[in-house]
């Protein structure tokens, strides 16, 4: 196990480091491939760096493409390219004979720092480790691991259990719904014959023959708005939440956050930042009423006034995640959700007390919503989620049907 | 060619004798724009004349005003240019008819401005005799982010790019109006590049002055009756509240019924003009009206 030295003047071992270096950015999230790993090399002998300061911004040159990345990538190199003293204390830490640090959540870093340290704790481990520790520190979901994960219900899990539940919600393959537009776009088999194509391939021939190329409806995906319950009793399963939507906001264009406890806000903007820590950081910054009570009708009387005519057009999803536990005004309720009904392509409401079996629509409020839901689905463990994700992709099934538990109980 | 506004004031008389009451700020903006040279992005809800602005400033401007409706969908080919390939195909074939086809040559012709269909946006860059045209990009909500972005060329620098013929650039940059309903947000960079007016609705005496402007039929009485009936029902829980628009309707209607003042009956009956949803129209119906009237019959003769 031989700590990577920053000592620029050995060549040999600069390029290990700088290779070293690009495992621990990759790891921390930046796409940087082995072509990058050479161009630095590269740079830096073709910068004849002399100052720490020229070192970093040849790095940044070559491996940070994005602005967002610009933060992990200041951490990481902070944390890499320090002396010795400091590497050995991250190897003291990796040491089979102290346990793996717990303090992670007590130092609570700026977004990214943490990110970036993982993955390089990760990766300075000792050649050959044991089989727990490749385990404890494994940023990724092994088999086993991941089958208990995926049934447990997200209120029972521990803090390590639902950091590690966030990282295969990151991972989930998201649901690729598509709608028509009325915009063309260029195919072999289309319909439709593209004119201007065809005329532009006939010219580049000479003009002698016209050959039709061919053109079909493209396709989009429709905007997704998230009505997000925060009350006390959707606590533990909120955040998580959460968290799928930020996944989800990274992944596509138009995706609208709103939460809702005792009043509504828009939380879009907070979550489109690209570090999940800083995102949730920011909408709880942003919201008052978190843990409190619920007043569901005067949120989505709220929404459906305020927002549904900004948000809603052009085929939107709604995700309506709450329990449905109103405890005054179902008859007002049942008209807002009437109203949210019509105002949007496909409504799913997501109600993480489907996890009990015996689950009866009894509750006044949830009787009141039922009926003007297109698919009422469970959302309390990682499989309800993957669910979710197939279900949104394809058209309404049985199993989601609102009636089915309507019946039940009449 | 009428002369731009050198001040507020001018562009607030500019847009009264258009019979358009602006308030200040909207003048303002408008002032800012046509000295500027920048475009104007309007927002707000439907029925509050944003429109109108470009209609009347095409017409106390004395300039041709070229409308840009979007719609989803709306692409290159119906916003900006066209080839027109009936055209085009026929000269492929009288040069092949002619023997030599210099290729090059050929396709030099073709593409060229001669067979080039001019929509909208390109009429609006062309030179105009009546001075720059007002362009209208009405409700650019409804279209897709994919056009929001083609437009920023043309809000920017006043030109489009045209793969086969080159950039277009207008010598004299029209006045661009752009609208928006807010069915969905426009984009940042959109924003950065037009000065931004919110477009709300009047408050009682500027409504009132719109109101016999724009329906003069009306007797003095029930104008005040109208637009006092109007902004109370405004701030009432409605789903849709009632436009300018959507006045000067109901008060053309109500003209029409040769009525001289409101009463429970005549609203009730009428009321359909004034609010479009059915729960909005449910709401009011009955003696939520009465009482509404009552109220601003109240105000009126405290008020006289």
């Amino acid at each position: 196990m031989d700590a990577p030295s920053p000592t620029a003047n050995d060549g040999g071992k600069l390029a290990e480091n700088i290779a070293y270096f690009a495992r621990a950015l990759r790891e921390a999230g930046l796409p940087v491939g082995p072509g990058s790993v050479l161009d630095a090399l590269a740079a830096v002998e073709a910068a004849r760096v002399g100052t720490r300061e020229d070192f970093y911004w040849t790095l940044h040159a070559v491996f940070v493409k994005k602005h967002e990345h610009s933060d992990v990538f200041a951490q990481a190199f902070r944390i890499f390219w320090r002396r010795k003293a400091l590497i050995e204390k991250i190897i003291s830490t990796m040491s089979p004979a102290t346990p793996p640090s717990r303090n992670e959540k007590e130092r609570k870093p700026d977004a990214g720092s943490l990110r970036a340290a993982q993955a390089l704790l990760k990766q300075d481990k000792p050649p050959e480790p044991q089989e727990e520790q490749k385990e404890e520190f494994s940023a990724r979901l092994t088999v086993s691991e991941r089958e208990i994960l995926q049934g447990k219900d997200f209120a029972q899990m521990t803090a390590e259990e639902i950091a590690r539940a966030q990282r295969a919600i990151a991972a989930l393959t998201l649901p690729d719904d598509r709608v028509l537009t009325r915009r063309m776009t260029p195919s072999v088999q289309g319909l439709r014959i593209d004119l201007r194509r065809s005329l532009r391939k006939s010219l580049r021939a000479g003009g002698a023959v016209i050959e039709l190329a061919r053109m079909e409806r493209a396709t989009r995906r429709p905007p997704v708005v998230a009505l997000c319950d925060i009350s006390g009793s959707m606590a533990e399963y909120t955040r998580l939440f959460l968290h799928f939507l930020h996944t989800l906001t990274d992944a596509r264009r138009r995706v609208h956050t709103f939460l809702f406890g005792t009043r509504l806000t828009n939380v879009t903007r907070a979550l489109k930042s690209r570090d999940p820590d800083e995102a949730l950081a920011l909408c709880s910054a942003q919201v008052q009423d978190w843990s409190g009570g619920t007043r569901i009708a005067t949120c989505l009387h709220e929404f459906n006034r305020e927002w549904s005519r900004r948000v809603l057009g052009q085929g939107a999803v709604v995700l309506l995640f709450t329990d449905g536990l109103e405890r005054d005004g179902a008859a007002d309720l049942a008209v807002e959700m009437d109203r949210l009904h019509r105002s949007c392509r496909r409504l799913v409401w997501l109600n993480p007390l489907l996890r009990y079996d015996g689950f009866e629509a009894k509750a006044q409020g949830i009787r009141a919503m039922l009926p003007h839901v297109d698919e009422f689905r469970p959302i309390h463990n990682l499989q309800s989620m993957e669910t979710l994700v197939k279900a949104l992709a394809a058209e309404g099934s049985v199993e989601a049907d609102p009636r089915r538990w309507l019946r039940r109980v009449a | 060619m009428a002369p731009l506004p050198t001040s507020i004031d001018d562009t607030l008389k500019l847009l009264s004798a258009g019979s358009y009451v602006a308030d200040r700020s909207l003048a303002t903006v408008v002032f800012l724009a046509l000295r500027m040279g920048r475009p104007i992005l309007l927002e707000g809800e439907a029925g509050v004349g944003k429109t109108e602005i470009a209609k009347v400033l095409s017409k106390v401007l004395g300039r041709t005003l070229i409308r840009l409706q979007c719609y989803e969908g709306l692409d290159v080919s119906s916003a900006v240019y066209e080839w027109n390939y009936a055209g085009q195909m026929m000269a492929i074939r009288l040069a092949e008819a002619e023997g030599a086809v210099d290729r090059a040559r050929l396709e030099d012709d073709v593409f060229s401005e001669h067979y080039l269909v001019k929509r909208p946006l390109l009429q609006a860059l062309a030179p105009d005799v009546a001075g720059p045209p007002v362009l209208l990009i009405d409700e650019l909500d409804r279209t897709d982010e994919a056009f929001e972005a083609f437009l920023l060329e043309v809000l920017s620098d006043f030109q489009v790019t045209i793969p086969e013929l080159g950039v277009i650039k207008a010598e004299h940059p029209p006045i661009v109006i752009v609208t928006s309903n807010r069915t969905r947000e426009i984009h940042d960079a959109l924003k950065r590049r037009c000065l931004y007016h919110w477009v709300g609705y009047p408050n009682a005496e500027r409504e009132l002055q719109i109101l016999k402007a724009k329906a003069p039929r009306a007797p003095a009485r029930l104008s005040r009756e109208i637009v006092g009936f109007v902004q109370a029902i405004r701030s009432q829980d409605l789903f849709k509240a009632p436009g300018v628009a959507e006045t000067l309707d109901w008060a053309s209607a109500l003209v029409e019924l040769d009525a001289v003042a409101l009463d429970p009956a005549i609203v009730s009956d009428t009321l359909g003009v004034l609010l479009k949803y059915q729960d909005d129209i449910q709401r009011m119906q009955g003696s939520r009206v009465k009482a509404i009237l009552d109220e601003v019959k109240a105000g009126a003769t405290a008020k006289a």
